[in-house]
């Protein structure tokens, strides 16, 4: 039962965080609301977060600082939503759709 | 702190259903993070989103960070999934239209940009050799709080400055008739 074991390898989280971050840019690429994009880049977000903690768990001199990092990340990330969604409500209160193809209308 | 991919756990023991644990919260994160991107509604992703973020939580006590879990699921899964479902309820319109896009090339082409992202960064982390140095401390919660207030004290102020203005340019931005 190697499989068992695999929690203590930083390979696993590595591939974890690539498949996380994957799945984001899968998300990014196809998704056509302005809000499923968010949700998107939120994912990529976790698994740039991921990446960091497994490295500060396995190879990094001091534990600390990768936490404190990943703090970092989640700090910007809610900074980052409550301003995107904000744009996003005004978005649709002027074009009355956040898909993204509608919203193609540029004002000086 | 060698990998020690060649030991094997019995099942029946502590470590063993740690394992278990870990299958379950991989499976979790991935299964969650799909329904994020591949549902026509935007709440069901949302509920995905969130299930994704649990199943990373659950990856950080792993990593001998029970303190991050508790922030992820304190301030993604209580804060940001929430105010992605409210602006879905302020935003969305009331018939969903399909998620599906109009181009026909774009869910194949984006599907090979992410695998071949994925399988680029799985094959570096396979081949390369991390280099593995001492442990200076713990990291423990404590140890955390202190450096948050001597060594990073500098960042600690200027992410508080950060989250101060994002909640007031979110305030400006979305105030009625503040667009004409």
């Amino acid at each position: 039962m190697v499989v068992l074991g695999l929690y203590n390898n930083l390979n696993t989280f590595l591939i974890i965080g690539a498949l996380l971050f994957g799945i984001g840019i899968y998300g990014l690429v196809t998704r056509r609301t302005l809000i499923g994009m968010l949700i998107a880049a939120e994912l990529i977000l976790a698994g740039a977060s991921l990446n960091f903690m497994a490295f500060n768990r396995f190879t990094a001199p001091d534990p600390a600082a990768g936490q404190i990092f990943t703090l970092f990340i989640m700090a910007v990330a809610a900074a980052e939503a409550a301003i995107g969604l904000s744009i996003v409500i005004v978005v649709y209160r002027h074009f009355k759709s956040i898909d993204a193809e509608d919203t193609v209308q540029l004002k000086g | 702190m060698n990998p020690s991919i060649s030991t094997s756990p019995a099942l029946f023991t502590v470590d063993g259903l740690a394992g278990v644990v870990f299958l379950i919260m991989i499976a979790i994160t991935i299964i969650g993070g799909i329904i994020a991107c591949n549902t026509e509604r935007l709440v069901r992703s949302v509920a995905g989103l969130i299930v994704c973020f649990v199943g990373v939580a659950g990856l950080y006590f792993f990593l001998n960070s029970p303190f991050v879990a508790m922030m992820q699921i304190l301030i993604y899964v209580g804060a940001v999934a929430v105010t992605i479902a409210f602006a879905i309820m302020l935003a969305a319109p009331e018939e969903n239209k399909k998620l599906v896009a109009s181009n026909p090339l774009i869910g194949p082409l984006g599907f090979g940009t992410a695998a071949l992202l994925t399988t680029g960064l799985a094959v570096l982390a396979f081949k390369t050799e991390w280099p593995v140095m001492e442990k200076i401390n713990d990291g423990s919660v404590k140890l955390i709080g202190l450096q948050l207030l001597t060594e990073y004290s500098m960042v600690f102020e200027l992410i508080s400055i950060v989250l101060l203005i994002a909640i007031l340019g979110a305030l400006v931005i979305a105030r009625e008739g503040g667009e004409s």
